[in-house]
């Protein structure tokens, strides 16, 4: 069973023939109410789908900027629980923009895949993403997700081979995440001919819509991928931000947000 | 179902784990991000083709002799023997190991492999260095360039390794990450790997991480436990009655009862780091203090708070700081085939010290792990009973932590 707000949200894109902005964000990043005041503004400010980062204590395929906020919401007392808190209070004043989490297994693991489906289910919560749950160990979180409609959402790399991508989209829902380098998050900087030649290889192929993230940082980049990606997905540029405002607070929740609508401006 | 095979005794074999998808039970498995996927992959085919190839074996086989200077004796330790009063204890010599450790044995089986598979760099993390120190061996052994992740904590209390390690012409990078010890280290590993994945091999120290390497790391360690068979064999025509060996992450246990998982003769005692006491949160005992859970591309016992968050381990020895363990002991552990004990930090001193003065061998403090359990063993037992301990490493990497704790000022 898939989801259908990010299916809605996927077809109106399409309609309006406009690239989709994915934002993120860490739960918790830098304190519940702060994270809270980020969380409820995106939507006006031009995030068509948010994602929200369950911090873990090993972050394993994130650098610095997503580790660093992982920590700050983590010293703030943040777990998985609070996560969906932050989903729940979203959903009273937001019914169309999805929200997908994007995390580590553990965590899930451990509060218990079934129970989380449930809760994640009833909180509001769109898609799934689990970094290191990989297609071959994925069906345990996958299957329980599915069965109230949350889509577990696969990722596709440059590594991914034309075979590998079968087995991949075989059980894919909601849409494909094309990891646009060999890397962490937030590192470097995508190539932007090598990723439109690779989306565009990737969408002949696959029938979900694609977004494309990691290394993606500026209005300019995402005005690159014009046309070549269903979506775009933002994340360590957006968590620098809250980060350049530590010693300021009151600020964070101001410049975070516009910093989401000058990404917003590359859309076009 | 004919008649005979129902008469066939199914007692599963131990030997026979993982299955083809790399689990251990319920534990192992892939659990890594999807770019490192199509490497795992390869790499677990390439460990295929090799183990099946004799060139490879004869080369692997050569080196453990002329150059890793195997086999290791089994010594039996004559003086600790009288003094406790009990089994008959033999110690497998692993710490006359070129390099000073087991860690060899793994490093020149997974540099074979990455040479076989055309890659050109090699990282690895650390803990104590010794793994670091073996894996910069065979670096320079191949002519590989090779970067070394340590937490920098690890980097303070084991200086003389990470000297060896530059000397090797190893990059030592510092990890400042999380509590800057092993877990960190390999975090900052696997950010390295996926980064650079097409050209680089990393070679993983212990037991754990993803399939393939739970497996492979264990069958190149497992070299000890059948030298062990042989050796006892010669010496006493039969086999052990119990071993013992220390774990952190868990390969030269592995190492060490692998040969014997299907002997139910045989008893085996993993012993695991309980820091300042399991009753304490300073401690490294995953098996005893933690819980199913899955970090570093696998499936087992973790320390870990209610929230899946991990939690820091804490030991005097840097190679045992570790917050998880191989699957396959979890699997070991879960199976009741292995008996999983702890020494403190405070029993490891005390083991060590009664090496150095007894034995006139300065142990690592890992095996001094090993040497608290058996202290308390062996004299429960009889004398005709023989009891092999794994020394898997030398001490003098850990003499400055040992003053240290004495007090001493070097």
């Amino acid at each position: 069973m898939s989801n259908p707000r990010i299916a809605a949200r996927f077809a109106a894109l399409k309609a309006a023939n406009r690239l989709g902005l994915v934002t993120f964000i860490t739960a918790g990043d830098p304190n519940y109410e702060t994270c809270q005041e980020i969380l409820l503004g995106l939507p006006a400010m031009g995030a068509d789908i948010i994602e929200l980062g369950m911090p873990f204590s090993d972050p394993m395929a994130d650098g610095p900027a997503i580790q660093a906020a992982s920590l700050r919401a983590l010293s703030s007392g943040m777990n998985v629980a609070r996560t969906l808190e932050l989903v729940a209070e979203l959903r009273t004043q937001n019914k169309t923009t999805p929200v997908v989490l994007m995390g580590y297994y553990n965590p899930i693991y451990r509060y218990g895949v079934q129970p989380f489906a449930r809760d994640a289910a009833a909180a509001g919560v769109d898609g799934v993403i689990v970094v290191d749950l990989p297609p071959e160990e994925d069906a345990e979180c996958r299957e329980p997700l599915a069965s109230v409609a949350i889509d577990f959402i696969r990722l596709v790399t440059p590594t991914t081979t034309p075979q590998r991508l079968q087995t991949i989209a075989a059980h894919a829902s909601g849409f494909l995440y094309y990891v646009t380098l060999t890397g962490v998050t937030g590192t470097q900087d995508m190539a932007v001919d090598d990723t439109r030649e690779a989306l565009q290889r990737l969408r002949s192929q696959v029938k979900l819509p694609v977004a494309a993230g990691f290394g993606i940082k500026s209005a300019q980049q995402i005005a690159a991928l014009q046309g070549a990606a269903d979506a775009v997905v933002v994340g360590s540029a957006i968590v620098r931000e809250i980060e350049k405002t530590l010693n300021t607070p009151k600020e964070t929740a101001n410049a975070t947000l516009q910093f989401v609508k000058h990404l917003a401006g590359g859309l076009v | 179902m004919p008649e005979t095979a129902r008469k066939i005794d199914h007692q599963p074999s131990f030997r026979a784990m993982p299955d083809t998808q790399g689990h251990f039970g319920m534990f192992g498995g892939r659990f890594v991000a999807e770019t490192l996927m199509p490497l795992i992959l390869a790499v677990e085919d390439a460990y295929h083709t090799a183990r099946r190839d004799p060139d490879f074996q004869k080369e692997f086989d050569s080196l453990m002799t002329d150059y890793v200077g195997r086999p290791s004796p089994l010594y039996f330790a004559k003086r600790l023997t009288d003094k406790l009063g009990g089994a008959k204890i033999y110690f497998k010599r692993d710490e006359l190991n070129h390099t000073g450790a087991h860690k060899i044995n793994n490093c020149i089986g997974q540099i074979l492999l990455a040479r076989r598979m055309g890659k050109t760099r090699i990282i690895a993390e650390t803990g104590a260095g010794q793994h670091g120190v073996a894996t910069a061996t065979v670096a320079a052994l191949f002519n590989m360039p090779c970067i070394i992740y340590m937490g920098a904590h690890d980097i303070e209390r084991q200086k003389p390794n990470v000297f060896r390690m530059k000397l090797l012409g190893a990059e030592v990078r510092p990890v400042t990450s999380g509590s800057q010890s092993l877990k960190d280290a390999m975090n900052e590993a696997l950010r390295d790997w996926v980064t650079n994945v097409h050209d680089t091999f990393y070679i993983i120290g212990t037991v754990a991480g993803p399939h393939p390497y739970p497996m492979l790391v264990r069958d190149f360690q497992s070299i000890i436990g059948r030298e062990v068979r042989q050796q006892m064999h010669d010496k006493e025509g039969r086999l052990p009655d119990h071993l013992v060996a220390c774990i952190g992450g868990g390969s030269n246990a592995m190492g060490l009862f692998y040969e014997f998982l299907d002997e139910p003769s045989v008893a085996l005692h993993g012993v695991e780091a309980a820091g300042e006491g399991l009753h304490t949160s300073k401690h490294a005992a995953s098996l005893q203090g933690g819980k199913p859970g899955v970090l570093h591309g696998n499936r087992t016992y973790l320390l870990q708070d209610d929230d899946g968050q991990i939690t820091e381990a804490h030991s005097i020895s840097a190679g045992l700081d570790y917050p998880g363990i191989g699957p396959e002991h979890a699997s070991l552990f879960d199976a009741r085939r292995v008996t999983y004990g702890t020494a403190t930090d405070a029993e490891a001193l005390e083991a060590f010290k009664l090496c150095c003065r007894t034995e006139g061998i300065i142990p690592a403090l890992e095996p001094a792990h090993a040497l608290a359990y058996v202290t308390q063993l062996a004299p429960a037992l009889s004398r005709d009973e023989l009891l092999v301990m794994n020394l898997c490493g030398r001490g003098d990497k850990d003499i400055f932590t040992v003053a240290h704790h004495l007090g001493v000022s070097l």
